[in-house]
């Protein structure tokens, strides 16, 4: 009994000590918080756009203010794709790490959850990829360098329209989660209006988060026999729908938006997910401007394989925030957020930015399809 | 297309009963639920998919190796976790098996990374059979045969087999056993090697049914597995299989004839334990167990 407590005293003695010695904490530091889904469902989503910003902070580490030399240093914190964590996630950031920008979320649903905690602590944060306008609307805090879904909806539904000659169309939406919910509807308005048909979206079926199995909503919406069928729902999901749907001997088009552009989508859904079309922020094989091409080349020699199209906005968030805190010459967070709101014509690896108003950036999509087990580029819409 | 959705709710019935004869077997022997059954079957989809990977071997001696790792691993869990709280209250190991199920958890989510793994279905899996302008995956046969094939094997080994008595005898009562000269330790090892066995397989063909991994993916099946053992009267295998079935298709169903309901699909299986508990708290085949004294 006697050697036990000996051991436990001599390890909690060990522990304080180690724990006073992580307390000096550097002054010279400017800390940007990641903000990103490292596990759970959107684990690769928010792992690639990580991997953009870590890219980006290796290029660019440091940054001086009032003529002293600050080191960026990054603060990771995984909401690991559940709402809950998020706000956990975000708290850790803007309280206990005490970072002066945040840069994140993938997935707008999460960004929404975080988004009233760093309005709260007065900290900036700048989104990626998130698209639902609900991320921005309100948040004086929230900005983003990527397209709204409004305008995604209508590429989409202009796409189904025009070039695959719609008249119906069939949606599967994830009903838990308000990315999706939110571009199936401006997909759903931008159709109706297009082709003036009030019944043009013939059959809708919802599915959860997690959801394996999609045989019953898919033989539902054969029955409707559409001409198309738009699934915005993330490519965890979207890929075995894919999939399901082909071995049902299903062949109608299939449309989505900026979450199938992964990796993992390629790789679930193997040689069914062939011909599927895809709106989204980025293409590989079509650099738009200078830091592109800085972008791709260092993002290749860097982890040995091909950027996604959220690594490239990651990138960008990175230095919209760097060209800020110059601009401000402050660490003070506030200044930064006033200085992110002034961005303008700031090139970024996935187009220029130009941050407005609503706290938006308004660019160009890039519409891509799966041929030979990769997304091509097929053309770029401007809104 | 009534047809389609019964197939479909034949296979993933299957699977499910699978999984919940291993949840049923544990706890006829240990009288303990054990939460991380999901996780057994989620290893047993990760170590197959690891193996198949590796390419050093063909599949279906990847299939059986996987099935073997899972089955001991099932035995050393119990091992670890379950044996030292044998003598302690039965709270004390069903904490255990939850902290064993998040470990699992966590250990697969650092060592085997979030991303979703696509699994390397074999052709013969994903052929799509054409009857009658049904199109069905040949996988969505073969679960129900397997299935249906190892239940035969498991009930001939409980009922007809000296160790399938002594098993009976250990779920009856533990310490009359022991006094018969049985060594209630190798009869639990081997419950849950059994039930390990059948968690690998089932890992495996869902994998083969839905090609994606993911470290958390144990977790809804195991729930529902557990919903479905308790519903067909937990301590029975006949009752797993039942209500392994009965979920199964009353999943299928609901999504098929509810459209607008497909959001709650999951919360029908709750709703239906709910009522069970209600009606027949000893579920569907469970036999009323009375005090003994």
């Amino acid at each position: 009994m006697k050697r036990i407590s000996l051991v436990i005293g001599a390890t909690l003695c060990a522990l304080a000590l180690v724990a006073c010695g992580n307390k000096a904490a550097q002054p010279t530091t400017i800390k940007i918080g990641v903000f990103e889904p490292l596990t759970g469902a959107n684990g690769a989503g928010g792992a690639d756009e990580a991997e953009g910003v870590k890219l980006a902070n290796a290029l660019y580490p440091k940054v001086t203010v009032g003529g002293k030399e600050y080191q960026i240093e990054l603060v990771v914190a995984d909401n690991k794709s559940d709402k809950v964590e998020a706000a956990n996630a975000a708290t850790m950031l803007a309280q206990k790490a005490k970072v002066n920008a945040v840069i994140g979320s993938w997935g707008s649903s999460l960004s929404m959850s975080g988004g009233p905690i760093f309005a709260e602590s007065k900290i900036p944060a700048v989104g990626a990829s998130c698209t639902n306008p609900n991320v921005t609307k309100g948040n004086e805090f929230y900005f983003r360098v990527c397209f709204l879904d409004p305008f995604q909806g209508e590429v989409m539904a202009t796409y189904a329209f025009s070039k695959v000659g719609a008249k119906k169309a069939a949606i599967i939406r994830e009903v838990s989660n308000d990315y999706s919910v939110g571009l199936a509807k401006f997909f759903s308005d931008s159709f109706v209006k297009l082709t003036g048909d009030p019944k043009a979206i013939v059959a809708q079926s919802d599915y959860n988060t997690g959801d394996q199995d999609f045989n019953a909503q898919l033989t539902n919406i054969m029955k409707s026999k559409p001409d198309v069928i738009f699934a915005p729902g993330n490519f965890t999901e979207s890929a075995l729908i894919i999939k399901q749907a082909r071995q049902l001997g299903i062949k109608t088009q299939f449309l989505g938006g900026d979450t199938w552009d992964e990796n993992a989508f390629l790789q679930v859904g193997g040689k069914e997910v062939e011909g599927a079309v895809i709106s989204t922020f980025f293409a590989n094989d079509v650099p738009i401007n200078k830091t592109s091409e800085i972008f791709l080349k260092e993002f290749r020699a860097k982890y040995n394989k091909e950027p996604a199209a959220v690594a490239a906005l990651g990138f960008d968030a990175y230095l919209v925030i760097l060209d800020a805190i110059k601009k401000a010459d402050s660490t003070d967070p506030v200044k930064i957020r006033d200085m992110i709101a002034k961005t303008t014509n700031f090139e970024g690896a996935a187009g220029s930015i130009t941050i407005n108003a609503d706290r938006n950036a308004v660019k160009d999509a890039v519409i891509k399809v799966v041929k030979d087990g990769k997304f091509q580029y097929l053309t770029t819409v401007k809104p | 297309m009534f047809f389609q959705h019964l197939a479909n709710a034949l296979s993933v019935g299957s699977l499910y009963a699978l999984i919940a004869i291993g949840y049923t077997m544990v706890y006829g022997i240990l009288r303990l639920i054990n939460f991380a059954h999901g996780d057994v079957f989620m290893l047993g989809a990760y170590i197959a998919f690891y193996l198949v990977s590796a390419a050093v071997m063909p599949w279906w001696v990847a299939f059986i190796v996987a099935v073997g790792l899972t089955c001991l691993f099932g035995i050393g869990l119990e091992k670890v976790a379950y044996k030292p709280l044998r003598d302690s209250p039965r709270i004390s190991i069903m904490i255990s098996a939850i902290g064993a199920s998040f470990l699992i958890e966590s250990l697969a989510t650092v060592l085997f990374d979030a991303r979703p793994k696509a699994f390397a279905v074999p052709d013969l899996f994903s052929t799509v059979v054409n009857i009658h302008g049904v199109s069905i995956v040949s996988v969505s046969f073969f679960i129900p045969a397997v299935t249906f094939a190892l239940l035969a094997v498991l009930l001939f080994i409980v009922h007809k087999t000296k160790v399938g008595m002594a098993m009976r005898a250990v779920s009856t009562d533990q310490d009359a056993a022991r006094l018969m000269a049985i060594d209630p330790n190798k009869i639990v090892s081997f419950t849950f090697g059994i039930g390990s066995l059948l968690a690998g397989v089932g890992g495996i063909m869902w994998s083969l049914k839905y090609p994606q991994l993911l470290p958390l993916m144990g977790i809804m099946p195991g729930l529902k597995c557990f919903i479905a053992a308790v519903i067909g009267g937990i301590g029975s295998i006949g009752g797993a299989v039942l209500g392994g079935f009965l979920l199964g298709l009353i999943e299928i169903m609901v999504v098929a004839f509810l459209p607008d309901l497909t959001g709650y699909r999951d919360a029908f299986a709750f709703v239906l334990l709910i009522v069970v508990l209600l009606v027949k708290p000893t579920g569907l085949l469970g036999k009323n167990q009375g005090e003994k004294v």
